[in-house]
């Protein structure tokens, strides 16, 4: 017995460094089921995997790709990276911003859309981009744009 | 400097620093004091402000990350480190709010005086549209204000809840320029995990997080500052108040100079409450009315006499404080001794170690920690038992988690799941009152596996062989069947504490307060000394004492059976030596001890009591049986600072200065003689203990005069030869540990490293019996008491602190959830608890931390309390303590309240 429990003496134990890794994906797996990040399921994750509740606040606050209040059902991105700077991206998000009537980061009071910002998504060759559910359109101006929003929108939601 | 050193240069300043020295640590050893904002001795380094890059041969380093080598050339200033710092406290400035005219940090802030020292009194990143956080100041608790736009993200606050307080409340949360440190989700302080212990106060550089309560009561540089003990637990922190006007505004220091918990750092307004005792009072026609000195004194003095004339001086007795000083108890015991005649004199500590004192003076020969409270933090196992220490010992628990945090095992055994057992590598949850079985059982284990130190006991004990006939039916199997510890997680336990290089064993009340008390505490012993781990640094035995100066009461004779010193009064050179010294005749037969005094009051065989600081109407078993004997003296003498439960039974009332208005000593848990040191005048006419005690030991016709209370200290190191060496002028610093026994010894961090005190340690084989009162049909229920963080004793000063007061305004009854379902409990209604010797009414706290089949009432609590149902009558033979740890009773739902 005592050799058994030698071998299993750790140091640093309250740094759980074999959970750590897993803390990521576990709350990539709680967006994908919620849409957002529930306070309470952030609480289960920490007390789960043996890492404090601070921490995986600090984490799930730290990316861009965790959101702690729930989203519409469609979500609107609009890169503001360099290229789509030039290419009018602030213009496209303005125009946005004012037919939605919500600013960036906001959902839209009947939970359909969420708006965001981002910087670079990595296809500059298309600038200005916008992603709507996760599907980038390229070579906007703001006419394009929402005309794009409004048909990904009808097309997800006859009845709505 | 033990250990290999390095030589360098700071600045052109040779200095010699330990090996692995930081250079800014290096640095102070020159004199030269390195920015910084993250840095903290006592943290781990996070390199993140950048304020303390000086240059190594014309390379730019962290002067906190890096470590001294052999002939480094350091240069710490000027040049182009200036220009850096000054850039780096501009881009903070830029954001930081200028509002040092009313700032509470203003003058303690290290942000302020780099300003000052790098000349900003331009910005060149303030304009008129720049970019700045805005946050509201946060107010969600009752002690600690947080103003997020003061904050500089260095980080102290959330490695110092993580790494010194074991909590992890605090983290960063978001990125960029909004990132800011906070609780998760930005909760109320109040519903996390959070202590309010304050330690990220006093760690933060900034104003962003001070003391809510100070807010506009006193500007740093007006306070005038007192260097003293905290007045709450054994833990002995020392601290320093500072004072404007002879008002506390606020609390620093620590051990390290920060780590002090709730109740040091943010409890001692009682100290101020308008309902202090400010002047004698004397009962006349049936009610308590305030009286001048001469009036209470030569009352008491003469009541004082006749009873003594007409019963003998065994109908007087006394019972001392473990709150008041080493002074205030020598002269207590004194004047019960060789004023009045009698040895019925005990304190507190009877209901708390007396098992100690008792138990390991027959191991080892001297009944106190063996070694002391940082040490603990060198210990590679730990076994943790009948201690909550999160709870009533935070400070040493801060060692116990250090221990653990770097790779200690730790063993926890207790009855119920209390926080340490969450970090626990084994969690033994015993049946109360079976701690003799799984000791023996843990004992019989380290013998079966031939883990035992065999050198150590050959050559250092005695009582191996009856030992070891006593254990043999202790097998893990019929261990568990006692006490529903599984075998294995026995033998678990046995084999970390038995194969480790340093194993100490932290204990308090749960092991002493039995029936089979003095029992437990020896089994302790023989654990420590079969593997031989006592006697070196990180491991020992070790009993934490409740109280600020329960050890020194103990020490100073307020116990029937000893005289200062633990000399006993039945020999007759101590008496000797006493008789002449005090000149007075002395009582040879020991006295009664506290509950024996109460139940000889009940009989009639007591007659005056004069009680010191202490309210046993909520602190003993059995609250009925106390108010009864109490009711039936002829004279109660209470001196107290607040009118408590007790007093407002007694028949004279003397109002004594609190720890923060007079000057004395307290002795710490780790057998630490610490300095008191008086800060504010007492209100009103009260005078400190020991003055209250020489004004009437003079009118019984026994005149005591002295000056000061050095005076005192100079004659108990003169009879008491544990203090010899201890005098007002040696306790400057840090204190020293007795024994000390002559004026050049160091004193001793780590008792009976040689030999024991007694010579040889003994083994003493004990027998299991069960507690006296075991759950039943009728009482299905076994009851644990014990204390609470937040309170103190019978809470006469924590109930007069508002804020700890609304962190826990009423006490409560903790019950299983299975065991609430059965009985249709609703968490957080009013249950009637009862007991044989009578009912309370508390709420439910319904909570896994509770083990199915045992409650736990917190004792602090006058209106729901656990006394009432405690016994009084079932004691361990040889130290007399109650059984408070382990009694029947039966819960029945009466519903919201």
């Amino acid at each position: 017995m005592v050799e058994a429990l030698r071998s299993e003496a750790r140091l640093f134990r309250d740094l759980p460094a074999e959970h750590e890794a897993t803390l990521i994906p576990s709350l990539q797996q709680l967006q994908k089921e919620y849409g957002y990040l529930p306070p309470d399921e952030l609480q289960r994750v920490a007390a789960e995997l043996g890492i404090p509740h601070s921490r995986v606040h600090g984490v799930a606050s730290f990316y861009s790709q965790f959101t702690d209040t729930p989203r519409g059902k469609h979500t609107v991105q609009v890169c503001l990276g360099t290229a789509c700077h030039v290419g009018g991206g602030k213009g496209i998000r303005d125009a946005l911003t004012q037919v939605l009537g919500i600013r960036p980061g906001e959902t839209t009071p009947d939970g359909a859309i969420t708006l965001e910002e981002v910087h670079c998504l990595g296809c500059c060759s298309l600038a200005p981009v916008i992603v709507v559910d996760g599907v980038a359109y390229g070579r906007n101006d703001r006419k394009k744009a929402l005309h794009t929003l409004l048909e990904c929108c009808d097309q997800e939601s006859p009845g709505s | 400097m033990s250990g290999p050193t390095v030589e360098l240069t700071i600045d052109g300043v040779p200095v010699v620093v330990p090996h692995g020295t930081p250079l800014l640590e290096a640095a102070r050893e020159a004199g030269v004091d390195i920015p910084h904002l993250c840095y903290h001795p006592a943290l781990s380094s996070a390199g993140s402000c950048g304020l303390c890059l000086v240059e190594v041969k014309g390379k730019l380093v962290q002067a906190c990350r890096e470590q001294a080598q052999p002939g480094m050339e350091v240069c710490t200033d000027g040049g182009r480190i200036s220009r850096l710092r000054k850039l780096i406290l501009e881009l903070i400035l830029s954001d930081h709010p200028q509002d040092c005219l009313t700032c509470e940090r203003s003058g303690a802030c290290d942000l302020q005086r780099y300003a000052y020292r790098y000349q900003l009194d331009a910005n060149r990143f303030m304009g008129p549209d720049h970019e700045r956080r805005e946050a509201a100041p946060r107010e969600d608790n009752p002690f600690i204000r947080y103003e997020p736009e003061k904050c500089v993200l260095c980080g102290r606050c959330v490695r110092v809840c993580a790494e010194v307080q074991g909590r992890h409340v605090l983290g960063y949360a978001g990125r960029g320029f909004a990132s800011e440190v906070t609780s998760p989700f930005a909760r109320p302080l109040t519903e996390t995990n959070c202590e309010l212990c304050g330690q990220c106060v006093a760690v933060c550089p900034s104003g962003a997080l001070t003391e809510r309560e100070r807010r506009f009561t006193g500007r740093e540089w007006e306070f005038r500052v007192t260097t003293t003990v905290c007045p709450f637990c054994g833990c002995g922190c020392p601290l320093t108040l500072h004072l404007l006007k002879d008002q506390i505004v606020r609390v620093s220091g620590g051990r390290d100079g920060f780590r002090l918990c709730v109740k040091g750092r943010f409890g001692l307004s009682f100290v101020h409450r308008e309902d202090r005792l400010r002047a004698p009072m004397v009962r006349r026609q049936g009610k308590l009315t305030e009286s001048s000195w001469e009036e209470a004194l030569s009352s008491v003095a003469a009541k004082l006499r006749e009873i003594r004339e007409q019963h003998g001086p065994q109908a007087v007795a006394g019972m001392s404080s473990a709150k008041c000083t080493n002074e205030d108890n020598y002269l207590f015991q004194k004047l019960l001794r060789a004023t009045l005649g009698t040895n019925n004199v005990d304190h507190c500590a009877r209901l708390c170690h007396a098992p100690t004192v008792a138990g390991l003076a027959q191991s080892f020969g001297s009944g106190a920690m063996t070694n002391s409270i940082a040490d603990i933090e060198e210990a590679t196992c730990l076994l943790i038992t009948g201690s909550n220490t999160t709870e009533a010992h935070p400070i040493v628990a801060q060692a116990v988690i250090r221990a653990a945090r770097r790779g200690a095992r730790l063993i926890v055994a207790d009855p119920r799941r209390i926080e340490l057992a969450d970090i626990a590598d084994v969690h033994l949850r015993q049946r109360p009152g079976t701690d003799v079985a799984w000791l023996n059982g843990m004992a019989h284990v380290i013998l079966e596996e031939g883990l035992w130190n065999s050198e150590f006991v050959e050559q250092r004990c005695e009582g191996l062989e009856e030992l070891r006939e006593a254990l043999a039916p202790y097998t893990p199997e019929a261990v568990e069947e006692l006490t529903g510890i599984p075998a294995d997680d026995l033998r678990r336990a046995a084999c970390l504490y038995a194969d480790s290089q340093r194993s100490t064993i932290v204990y308090s009340m749960g092991i002493t307060q039995h029936t089979t008390g003095t029992d437990n505490v020896l089994a302790v012993a023989n654990l420590a000394m079969l593997t031989g781990h006592i006697g070196r640094r990180g491991t020992g035995v070790n009993p934490l004492r409740g109280q600020n100066n329960v050890q020194g009461a103990c020490d100073l004779g307020a116990l029937p059976n000893v005289f200062p010193g633990y000399q006993p009064v039945s020999d007759p050179s101590a008496r000797a030596k006493f008789e002449q010294a005090w000149g007075a005749p002395l009582p040879a037969a020991p006295g009664l001890t506290a509950v024996e005094i109460i139940d000889a009051a009940r009989a009639g065989e007591i007659k005056a009591l004069l009680i010191m600081g202490e309210n046993p109407l909520v602190t003993h078993p059995d609250q009925r049986h106390v108010r009864e004997a109490l009711a039936a003296l002829e004279l109660l003498v209470v001196l107290d600072i607040f009118p408590s439960e007790t007093s407002e039974l007694a028949h004279v009332v003397l109002p004594a200065a609190s720890f923060a208005e007079k000057d004395g000593t307290f002795t710490s848990t780790e057998r630490r003689v610490q300095r008191l040191r008086c800060a504010l005048p007492p209100p009103g006419e009260a005078w400190a203990d020991w003055e209250i005690l020489c004004r009437l030991s003079t009118r019984l016709g026994f005149p005591m005069a002295y000056g000061h209370p050095q005076e005192i200290m100079d004659e108990i190191a003169s009879l008491t030869p544990i203090y010899g060496g201890i005098s007002y002028a040696r306790l400057d610093g840090e204190g020293l540990q007795w024994p000390c026994p002559h004026p050049d010894h160091p004193g001793t961090p780590v008792l009976h490293q040689e030999e024991f005190t007694r010579g040889k340690g003994r083994f003493h084989p004990v027998r299991y019996q069960g507690p006296t009162e075991i759950p039943d049909e009728e009482y299905p229920f076994a009851l644990t008491t014990g204390r609470v963080l937040n309170h103190f004793h019978s809470r006469t000063m924590t109930r007069r602190v508002r804020g700890l007061q609304e962190l826990l305004p009423e006490g409560y009854v903790e019950i299983h959830p299975a065991d609430a379902a059965q009985l249709g409990m609703i968490p957080d209604t009013l249950v009637r608890v009862t007991s044989r010797r009578g009912s309370i009414v508390t709420l439910a706290r319904v909570t896994q931390r509770a083990q199915e089949g045992t409650v736990f009432i917190p004792f602090h609590f006058a209106e729901a309390a656990a006394n009432a149902l405690t016994p009084a009558d079932s004691l361990d033979p040889s130290s007399k303590i109650p059984a408070l740890k382990a009694c029947a009773v039966r819960l029945e739902h009466i519903g919201p309240d």
